[in-house]
């Protein structure tokens, strides 16, 4: 099949496809051919219009000029269920499952089979959910709320109630960011056999070795344009990367500066936080990376919530070497400690407020004599925008106007901002294209380079080797080892992350 | 798309706030009717005495604002109103049979307002906060709590002020200075203050923060509790200066005063353009919603168009009106 000639007869295509938010264009006439039986990736970068073109394609958003072709024929969805009636689904991002409600009643919510009494038929709902969760090898219990469930469970069911829609074009948006490496196998096997069954799939994702891996095709959009479309076969990963940045990539992590001799910032002694982590002990100093590895589930998120006030915690904690007590985050903020969060969306910013008010929220102490500067807030704005490169539209935006890069980007500048000694960034690149990954690391070194004690939370490894001077690996909530600089490969981690290797530090012999 | 468009490029009519100036339309489109309908609508007396007679419920409804916006609620103000005065009354009486001067009854009565303001505001924040009971719930408690204790103290009857302190307290609400009663001073010092505390000061900002998302508000290590607490502690204060001057206009208090007077608050507040389920809304708005519902009463009463007891089914209109106006001129 050859990858630049039009095939006759895509499944769903779209021709000069043009959306703008008011007087912004974000779209500027793109071209996209999805053929049955093939997996079509779409990559670019933050903002490039990736999640914009799904979701006119799919019926969530109307496009302002172009048009789009259903089996040939010009369509116009009038909405999304339209779409899903015409077999063109797709999967979101942020998971849209109602949070109340049951793994079945999330999979057909909306078409819910009945008895002929005109009752909902459980059985039937059951039936059938057990069995396309089984194809995802997912086990839940299907009678429990899904609030109760992991991500990567959600995740699951989220793709089997796609599937369950008996789907012709299947878009699919990072599915893999919150699934482990078998889950991510899993999900593939899935892939490849609706591929099989000639279900036409468009995937988005940042992680370019997945698409080596799963694609059969690829096009690459940048800020808004088509730039090439490819056979997967044709390309490699550093091609790729090149055409979604438009210029040449060069090293990906910034050269590590020699580990500090630097004074002890932070202590940490036989933490525990009921339910997640348990007698977790490290230290940290001024100008160290230091990274925290593990499975998804290792409890490194709920380990820093809980020394952060954030969550109920017990242990011992000391900040340049005089013991604290953070009872709540306000104590935790007070001596110099900063978090940012992984969840951007929900936690880190108020996305339906302009983008001053969220980056001076957590420093406004800093704007406020006693009334609030606006004009200073203001002058901090733009100085957030030209240091970090922050890229809007417009300086009046509200936070949700920001592509997932630059919403990051602006929760970074928001906990830095009231100057913090101790930074601690949970999954700080997740979501975010390669671009912008590029920088957030440039962005670590420099913070370390100026004195900063910086945390690391990060669930890739390659991550983690390139930005920290040591690794701490946990494991069910559990330190299994902390590994020095010269011990850091991937296959020492993960060894740890499974339990293969543990130098188990118990809980009272490390108290030195 | 990295470069900002020039804001001269946008025309002048999308520049405009249109959604937070429907209730200001509503209150100029209502003025005409009235003046159209009576002739003593206009007059320096009527007009007058429409804005005194909002100020109640304006100066409550400047605290409920806080509370809404904080994603709160607050259904006790009524109740908490009728035991305030009930209970500053009573004191003051007390007092005055202790044989205290006039001038310092007074001076202690309005403390003791105030003192019982914050510690039923406190008590309602308190609860909610600590205690992690919805607002819905412990305002519904005390709602009942408040009306009965007041009903209590007045052994079912009426609680009435010693003619010996009406003189010196009726030109609280009656007297005006600068041609302007009282009431409408401290109106306008309670609107003005309540204005700049929200949209100006850190706390009004914090407000702000965790009515619209409240683990956002935590995880950028804002006190949540304590904030929330103080919007009820406000409120109370707010329900404290009404009745400082709803005390010298009956001088008396009894089970059935302050009726209804949360929901008239609350409607104030979401005439004004305040977000029922928080995060988003601004003082002035509230006093526009306040005036608004007053005036509607003041029609009614001077033209015979539509009977007087349709006044709270007109209310009703409105309100819903106002709200559909302002979702339907959202983006």
């Amino acid at each position: 099949m050859d990858a630049t000639t039009p095939d006759p007869k895509p499944l769903l295509a779209c021709r000069e496809l043009r959306k703008s938010f008011g007087p912004i264009e974000v779209l500027h006439g793109v071209d996209l051919d999805l053929r049955s039986g093939e997996v079509h990736a779409i990559i670019g970068e933050n903002g490039a219009g990736k999640s914009t073109l799904m979701k006119c394609l799919s019926g969530y958003e109307a496009p302002s000029g172009g048009e789009i072709l259903l089996d040939g024929r010009p369509t116009r969805f009038a909405g999304s269920g339209p779409a899903e009636s015409a077999g063109v689904v797709l999967i979101h991002q942020e998971l849209a499952l109602v949070d109340d409600l049951d793994a079945a009643a999330n999979i057909f919510l909306g078409r819910e089979p009945t008895t002929r009494f005109g009752l909902l038929d459980r059985r039937r709902m059951d039936r059938e959910a057990r069995a396309l969760l089984d194809q995802l090898e997912t086990r839940v219990d299907l009678h429990v709320p899904v609030r109760q469930l992991a991500v990567s469970q959600r995740q699951m069911i989220e793709i089997a109630k796609a599937v369950a829609r008996d789907a012709r074009v299947l878009f699919m948006d990072e599915p893999t960011d919150v699934l482990t490496g078998t889950e991510t196998e899993v999900l593939f096997a899935l892939i490849r056999r609706l591929r099989e069954a000639g279900v036409a799939i468009a995937y988005v994702s940042h992680k370019l070795d997945e698409i080596e891996r799963i694609a059969d095709r690829v096009t690459v959009l940048r800020d808004g344009n088509h730039v090439a479309t490819k056979a997967v076969t044709d390309t490699d990963a550093p091609e790729m990367a090149r055409l979604m940045v438009g210029r040449e990539l060069t090293d990906l992590y910034p050269d590590k500066r020699p580990a500090p001799d630097a004074p002890e910032r932070l202590r940490v002694r036989n933490l525990t936080v009921p339910g997640y982590a348990e007698g977790v002990s490290f230290e940290l100093r001024a100008g160290e990376v230091l990274g925290f590895a593990g499975l998804v589930g290792a409890g490194r998120t709920e380990t820093f919530e809980g020394l952060l006030g954030l969550r109920p915690a017990r242990g011992e904690v000391f900040v340049n070497g005089a013991p604290v007590r953070i009872r709540r985050h306000e104590d935790a903020h007070r001596h110099g400690l900063a978090y940012l969060t992984e969840d951007r969306k929900g936690k880190g910013l108020i996305q339906s407020m302009p983008l001053t008010p969220n980056l001076t929220l957590q420093a406004l102490r800093r704007f406020a004599r006693p009334l609030i500067d606006r004009r200073a807030e203001r002058a901090a704005l733009r100085e957030a925008i030209e240091t970090y490169d922050i890229r809007t539209g417009r300086v009046e935006a509200r936070a949700t106007e920001l592509s997932g890069g630059n919403q990051q980007k602006l929760v970074v500048a928001k906990i830095l901002l009231d100057e913090p000694r101790i930074v601690i960034l949970d999954e700080p690149t997740r979501g975010i294209d390669v671009g912008t990954k590029r920088e957030m690391y440039f962005l670590i070194r420099d913070l370390a380079a100026s004195g900063l004690a910086v945390v690391v939370i990060s669930s890739e490894l390659q991550e983690v080797i390139g930005l920290a001077h040591r690794v701490v690996v946990m494991r069910s909530g559990r330190v299994t080892g902390i590994l020095e600089e010269h011990e850091l490969t991937e296959h020492e981690i993960v060894q740890y992350a499974t339990g293969l290797k543990n130098r188990g530090v118990e809980p009272h012999e490390h108290a030195a | 798309m990295s470069t900002p468009p020039d804001a001269a490029a946008v025309p002048w009519t999308r520049r405009i706030p249109w959604q937070t100036l429907t209730p200001l339309l509503g209150l100029f489109v209502l003025v005409v009717i009235g003046a159209m309908l009576s002739d003593s609508f206009l007059s320096a007396s009527n007009v007058t005495n429409v804005l005194t007679r909002s100020a109640f419920i304006g100066i409550i409804a400047v605290g409920t604002t806080f509370v809404i916006i904080a994603g709160g609620i607050d259904l006790s103000v009524g109740s908490m109103a009728a035991f305030v005065a009930g209970s500053m009354i009573l004191g003051m009486n007390w007092m005055l049979g202790l044989g205290l001067a006039e001038g310092v009854v007074l001076a202690l009565g309005i403390v003791l307002a105030v003192v019982l303001g914050l510690a039923a505001g406190s008590f309602n924040g308190f609860t909610i906060t600590r205690g992690k009971i919805e607002p819905f719930i412990v305002t519904l408690g005390a709602l009942g709590i408040f009306r009965s204790l007041v009903t209590y103290l007045a052994d079912g009857g009426t609680i009435s002020l010693d003619f010996a302190m009406r003189g010196l307290i009726r030109p609280l609400f009656y007297g005006s200075f600068l041609g302007v009663p009282w009431p409408l001073w401290i109106f306008g010092a309670v609107a003005v203050i309540g204005s700049i505390v929200l949209h100006r000061t850190r706390f009004g900002r914090y407000v702000f923060a965790i009515g619209s998302n409240e683990d956002v508000a935590r995880y950028s290590a804002i006190p949540v509790r304590r904030i929330k607490t103080l919007t009820y502690i406000i409120q109370g204060l707010c329900v404290a200066i009404a009745v400082i001057i709803y005390v010298p206009r009956l001088g008396s208090a009894s089970g059935s005063t302050g009726v209804l007077w949360e929901l008239e608050a609350i409607a104030a507040v979401i005439i004004g353009g305040t977000a029922l389920k928080g995060g988003s809304g601004h003082v002035w708005g509230t006093i526009v919603g306040a005036v608004l519902l007053s005036t509607i009463g003041n029609v009614l009463n001077l033209t015979d168009v539509i009977s007087n007891y349709l006044n709270q089914a007109v209310q009703g209109v409105i309100i819903i009106l106002a709200v559909l106006l302002q979702r339907g001129r959202g983006r």
